[in-house]
């Protein structure tokens, strides 16, 4: 599987991606800078992932929004290519649109790091086919701007459509509907606040994050 | 010329920091404070000598980048 990790100042979960890609696929993925016009042909995945891109200014995940790079993300995602953007990559993927809503500070303000309980709220999906059916996994989480939003309406589509992938077992930050994760309509772009890259290794306190990585496997 | 922009959350959308203001001042004796919301304000130093333009230039640098109309609101002046 060939994958890239988009790399931005201020990125600092871009080589735990690379490395859980690594461990993973069996091969190394490209860094990207934000700068590049071009992204690798025949990628299978791209990954947004988590930090303080451009130190958070503005919004959280504002500025890499609008950065060169994530035009080619855009491109690539409107062509089918899959990508996951973790943290600040999921912040950054609302910011360009190619998810619906937005990452607001956390309900109680605190910055919240710890090992989640999370469920997994759709098993069809590109992203989770490797769960076996409504499971409940452990993945960790640092963030301070982590508290979904979006309107009823779009909330309910969500629902209604299947995109919501992951669902807090219990409320962490003040997500509407406990949501994790969500995707787009087309199921191709999938945007999470919890860590799947740093859950790849019981040794690293978990492995319930590689059926993530086994499900796009599988899909690729 | 400078145009001043304004950006606060849409009404409905929580807003912690502001509760945490509002508590504070209640905690400091201001017992009339009832609610706060905290938003931004961010001047733009323009080139621009046409009013009308740099506010029609400026509102689409906010739908563009400086607000997320997905949760804020946002309000031009421009200045002289």
């Amino acid at each position: 599987m060939k994958s890239a990790v988009i790399v931005f100042p201020g990125s600092n979960c871009d080589r735990d991606a690379h490395d859980a890609l690594a461990l993973m696929t069996g091969s190394a993925p490209s860094m990207v800078w934000h700068r590049e016009t071009d992204l690798p042909a025949g990628l299978d995945l791209i990954m947004v992932p988590g930090g303080f891109s451009y130190g958070d200014y503005l919004r959280s995940g504002a500025i890499a929004g609008r950065s060169p790079v994530m035009r080619e993300v855009a491109k690539a995602a409107e062509g089918g290519t899959p990508v996951l953007g973790v943290c600040n990559g999921f912040q950054v993927l609302t910011e360009t649109g190619l998810l619906p809503g937005a990452l607001l500070r956390n309900a109680g303000l605190n910055f919240v790091c710890k090992i989640a309980d999370l469920d997994v709220a759709n098993s069809q999906t590109r992203f989770t086919a490797a769960y076996s059916g409504p499971a409940r996994i452990g993945i960790p989480v640092a963030h301070h701007d982590g508290n979904y939003f979006a309107d009823e309406e779009t909330l309910d589509r969500l629902e209604g459509e299947g995109q919501v992938a992951f669902r807090y077992a219990e409320d962490i930050n003040g997500s509407a509907r406990r949501i994790a994760g969500v995707m787009n309509e087309r199921g191709n772009v999938l945007g999470m606040m919890p860590h799947p890259e740093r859950a790849v290794d019981p040794v690293l306190g978990g492995a319930d994050g590689r059926a993530v990585f086994e499900s796009l496997m599988g899909a690729a | 010329m400078k145009a001043v922009v304004h950006v606060e959350l849409k009404p409905g959308v929580l807003d912690p920091q502001g509760k945490a203001i509002a508590h504070a001042l209640n905690g400091l004796g201001f017992e009339d404070v009832s609610g706060a919301r905290v938003g931004k304000v961010i001047t733009l130093d323009l080139g621009d000598a046409d009013a009308a333009n740099a506010e029609q230039r400026v509102a689409e640098m906010c739908e563009k980048l400086l607000a997320n109309t997905v949760i804020e609101r946002y309000r031009v002046e421009i200045e002289g």
